[in-house]
């Protein structure tokens, strides 16, 4: 067993290590230096992984088999640090007034690793030690605002969820190690037993994921975390983990394709994911909420890849495409609020197109591609992922995803509608008579960034729709 | 070269968006663009040609079967000309509004989309097109609108929206039912992907029509279009009815007609149905209403019924070849003089808007007296729209009527009282706001300025040219081409 197959992972880990020392050693004015080591060291894992994705020769299994190396991993080890690159940027000004914000940083990049861990699991108890790493990390970033109360409620029911799917997702594994002897994939591939307990197991596993992925029933967290976590932490949690949770979900679904109530349920979870987060999103009069709520809904829509799993060959590259550019919209919208300094009351958007031109048009540019308004990014992610659906015979469930949709557009246009709309006879910069206040710095530079990338996806989509694995490993 | 005439008026918008340029400038380059556009166009026109011509092609996801794809036909040529012109026209006109350079930017891309629209040869791109005509034409009604411009506006996008939606479910079940996976509707005309036997063609027409039917919009699914009428600005009133209904109906005969003639066939007495109850709820209900804009809206739904029933009788697969090339030549003339006449219209009403701030009708009167120009123009489209001889509206339905009596005679009897009712609210439209006595809040209204005029002049002129010499544009359409030999397949 190659050390150097995980070596992104393990650029990630010495990073946050150094991190972590680095931050102990510096005063308190210059933690900012522990996002640019960071962000550092997430490009560096970034392109270690694009180098060993062009090496690799065929897929296969390392570390005694729990790690696949296979196109699903290639890709989540380059979405996964990207985004939290992104995240990472937005940073350093958010919490220039936090005593101490280089851990920050450290626990960033220890969720990463999980997240990544996650994604390339190959076994089950990988897939637990991956979901515990990042779910622990996950309640400490969600929590960083340790004197303002919702921040800290926020952490509570992330925690308080989480501990129990988590629990629950241990006692799965246990059940399914007993009934069928084997945590690894290669050995229970297509070999699951019938039996009670061993369904009973797996059925407990993929509540963890859920929890992960923010779908029905473990979606509780999702608006609580976006509306209280650092701007931050918010973005980072509603996208990296739910990427990793999706890879996860489809290895596990794919390893058995014989049993037809699995891919039934999870189109049950994905109809009912889409329709709860949509309608509870439609009158919130939180921005943060909002886009917490939305980010519920969009997970319903990437199941609808898992449950069509094995079906067609298109499956796996919707799944992995829409998430893609689902994180990257979500990360954009993120930024704008990151970098209007957190603003979160609809109605404080009234009139900003005059204010802050420039946010609103990303706000806009986000939402409308969440929409799947071509050419954005997010309708070919829609595109792919409804032709895999219907090239599965699940029509009934694009219907749902269609009208799920139509529904999203009209929260999303309640904000966008009076932002854009509202006449503001005032000097550019200021509304309701005073200043509009911005972050700035690195902020600004990762908002014009999931811009450009967002933009650039349209016109990078045949590459990268060639590049996008069908397989998967085990 | 048509891509030419998608991009200029994109790279205006763009252009627009990013400069800062006055009033005056801004109005110019968006008029420019499209008057460019149609330059091009006519170049296209002017060369010539049977079936598709000027194709292009530039691979986007070739593993997908997209590309970029434009190429017209008659029928699309003839649609994006008119689209083309109004845009000139609708640029060119007069308008005192905040902001003018973010207008301008999105009529000029609007322009560049909705030709576009006509001109690509790609599903996908056709529905990427479909769906920016929505962004486009949302944030011209909620920003420069008046009244509940806001609500019409969302109201609109969401309608609209789900409509699109069943349309992008039906051409991706299209494609994958291709042998190989496409989507250049070339290859889908000549040979159907679909049989026409079973649930899953019908299931997939319906999402079409209900699909294209609520952008046509076909009753029952017109209820979006009043409010997004009334509160919009004269310009993108014009363009709204006079351009993107078109892609409704264009739609109609370009995919359900053209990719599955057979399942059409089976369901095209439905179809006419439907479309005959729009022609008579569009006119009775636009006969009932006192508000100038909202009745010319809702004679839109009974025009367009008229151009849904032609579709319809062409796609039967009964009666005579003749006939069914008389309905659908009907049809896509109706969609040209309707773009023309309404277009017009709306600029009318526009500028009264403009110059009164109201458009009920009761408080109206009189107005021959101060505003000649104006009368004489609202009077000309009136005539026109409700189908007076030697004047476009005429030409087309007689065709679509006598091609829909060798069809389904007592559907066309049945549709001929629509055309009684029109000419009934088009003759109480005129006698209210320009004849009899000018009310005292009227005095001093101005007549139409010279610019006003000319543009107005310039499309009736027109639509006075199509209704007595229509054999050029009749000739450029060829609707024998578009109909599918039998109906064999699909």
């Amino acid at each position: 067993m190659p050390v150097g197959d995980l070596a992104p992972e393990l650029a990630v880990l010495l990073t946050s290590v150094a991190v972590l020392l680095l931050a102990m050693a510096l005063p308190q004015r210059r933690h900012g230096w522990c996002a640019a080591l960071a962000a550092a060291g997430l490009a560096a894992a970034m392109v270690i992984a694009w180098i060993q994705a062009g090496a690799l020769p065929e897929p296969r299994l390392t570390f005694s088999g729990t790690f696949a190396l296979d196109g699903a991993t290639s890709w989540a080890r380059l979405a996964i640090p990207g985004a939290a690159l992104l995240c990472t940027g937005l940073a350093p000004r958010w919490f220039a007034t936090d005593r101490r914000h280089g851990e920050f940083y450290a626990m960033l990049l220890f969720s990463t690793l999980g997240a990544m861990a996650v994604a390339g699991a190959a076994d089950l108890m990988q897939l637990v030690m991956g979901i515990l790493l990042s779910s622990v990390t996950g309640y400490v970033l969600v929590a960083y605002h340790r004197d303002w109360a919702i921040s800290l409620e926020a952490g509570m029911k992330y925690f308080l969820v989480g501990a129990l799917a988590n629990a629950l997702l241990v006692i799965g594994v246990v059940f399914v190690m007993g009934m069928a002897g084997s945590t690894d994939y290669a050995v229970l591939e297509g070999a699951l037993p019938d039996a009670p307990l061993a369904t009973a197991g797996l059925g407990l596993v993929l509540l963890g994921l859920f929890f992960k992925l923010g779908a029905v029933p473990a979606h509780s967290w999702v608006p609580d975390v976006a509306e209280g976590a650092p701007v931050p932490a918010a973005a980072f949690v509603t996208v990296i983990p739910k990427f990793a949770g999706a890879v996860a979900l489809y290895r596990l679904v794919a390893l058995a394709p014989e049993t037809p109530a699995l891919p039934m349920l999870v189109a049950l979870v994905a109809a009912a994911t889409m329709t709860l987060g949509n309608l509870s999103a439609l009158w919130q009069e939180d921005l943060r909420r909002l886009i917490g709520w939305s980010s519920v809904s969009q997970t319903g829509y990437a199941l609808m890849a898992v449950a069509v799993a094995g079906a067609t060959p298109t499956a796996l590259p919707a799944l992995l495409a829409f998430m893609t550019v689902y994180g990257l919209a979500n990360l954009l919208a993120f930024a704008v609020v990151a970098q209007l300094r957190g603003r979160t009351e609809i109605a404080a958007y009234r009139g900003m197109l005059r204010a802050r031109p420039g946010a609103v048009i990303a706000l806009s540019l986000a939402f409308l591609s969440l929409v799947g308004i071509p050419p954005l990014a997010g309708f070919l992610g829609k595109f792919v992922l409804f032709s895999a659906a219907l090239e599965a015979g699940y029509g009934w469930l694009v219907l749902v995803a269609v009208a799920n949709t139509v529904l999203s557009l009209v929260y999303y246009l309640r904000v966008i509608g009076p932002a854009v709309f509202a006449p503001a006879p005032e000097a550019a910069g200021t509304l309701g008579g005073t200043a509009v206040e911005t972050l700035g710095g690195t902020a600004r530079a990762m908002l014009w960034l999931a811009c450009a990338l967002l933009l650039a996806t349209t016109l990078l989509w045949a590459p990268a729709w060639t590049l996008a694995p069908a397989t998967l490993l085990p | 070269m048509l891509t030419s005439a998608v991009l200029i008026p994109l790279a205006a918008a763009l252009l627009l968006a990013l400069a800062p340029l006055g009033r005056e400038a801004a109005r110019w380059t968006a008029t420019g663009a499209a008057l460019l556009s149609l330059l091009v166009l006519v170049a296209v026109w002017a060369g010539g040609g049977e079936g598709f011509r000027a194709e292009a092609e530039i691979p986007w996801v070739p593993s997908l079967g997209i590309a970029w794809r434009v190429g017209v036909d008659g029928m699309s040529l003839a649609l994006s000309l008119m689209a083309a012109a109004l845009f000139v026209a609708a640029g060119a006109w007069p308008m005192k509004l905040e902001s003018p350079r973010a207008y301008y930017a999105w009529m000029a891309f609007l322009a560049g989309v909705s030709i576009g629209l006509f001109v690509t040869l790609d599903l996908i791109v056709f529905y990427v097109f479909f769906d920016l005509s929505l962004v486009g034409m949302y944030f011209l009604i909620g920003r420069w609108g008046h009244g509940e411009a806001q609500h019409a506006a969302l109201k609109f996008f969401v309608y609209t929206l789900a409509g699109s939606l069943l349309i992008l479910i039906g051409l991706i079940t299209l494609a994958l039912h291709m042998p190989e996976l496409s989507f250049d509707m070339r290859a889908m005309i000549d040979s159907p992907p679909l049989a026409a036997t079973g649930t899953l063609p019908g299931l997939v027409l319906l999402a079409f029509v209900i699909g294209f039917g609520i952008k046509t919009p076909l009753f029952p699914f017109h209820t979006w279009l009043p409010p997004a009428h009334v509160d919009a600005p004269g310009p993108a009133s014009a363009i709204l009815a006079g351009v993107l209904l078109k892609m409704g109906t264009y739609g109609l005969i370009r995919i359900p007609l053209q990719m599955m003639p057979g399942t059409f066939a089976r369901w095209a007495l439905p179809l006419a149905v439907l479309a005959v109850i729009s022609i008579l709820w569009g006119s009775i209900v636009a006969f009932a209403q006192e508000n100038l804009k909202r009745r010319i809206a809702y004679t839109s739904v009974n025009h367009m019924g008229y151009a849904v029933l032609g579709i319809a009788v062409a796609g039967s697969a009964l009666g005579t070849e003749t006939a069914r090339d008389l309905a659908l030549t009907g049809a896509i003339v109706e969609m040209v003089a309707h773009g023309l006449i309404t277009g017009a219209l709306f600029l009318i009403a526009g500028a009264i808007w403009e110059r009164a701030g109201d458009y009920h009708l009761p408080r109206f009167g009189g107005l021959a007296g101060p505003a000649p120009r104006l009368t004489a123009a609202a009077t000309l489209a009136a005539f026109a729209s409700l189908g007076l001889p030697g004047l476009a509206g005429f030409v087309a339905e007689l065709q679509i009527f006598v091609g829909t009596f060798g069809v389904y005679p007592w559907l066309a009897a049945i549709g001929l009282l629509g055309l009684l009712v029109t000419a009934a609210l088009f003759l109480r439209m005129l006698r209210q706001a320009f004849f009899g006595e000018l009310p005292e809040a009227r005095k001093g209204f101005a007549d139409l300025t010279r610019a006003e005029t000319a543009i107005l002049g310039a499309l009736l002129a027109l639509v006075v040219l199509i209704g007595i010499w229509p054999a050029w544009l009749l000739a450029l359409i060829d609707a024998a081409s578009l109909l599918p030999a039998g109906a064999a397949g699909g």
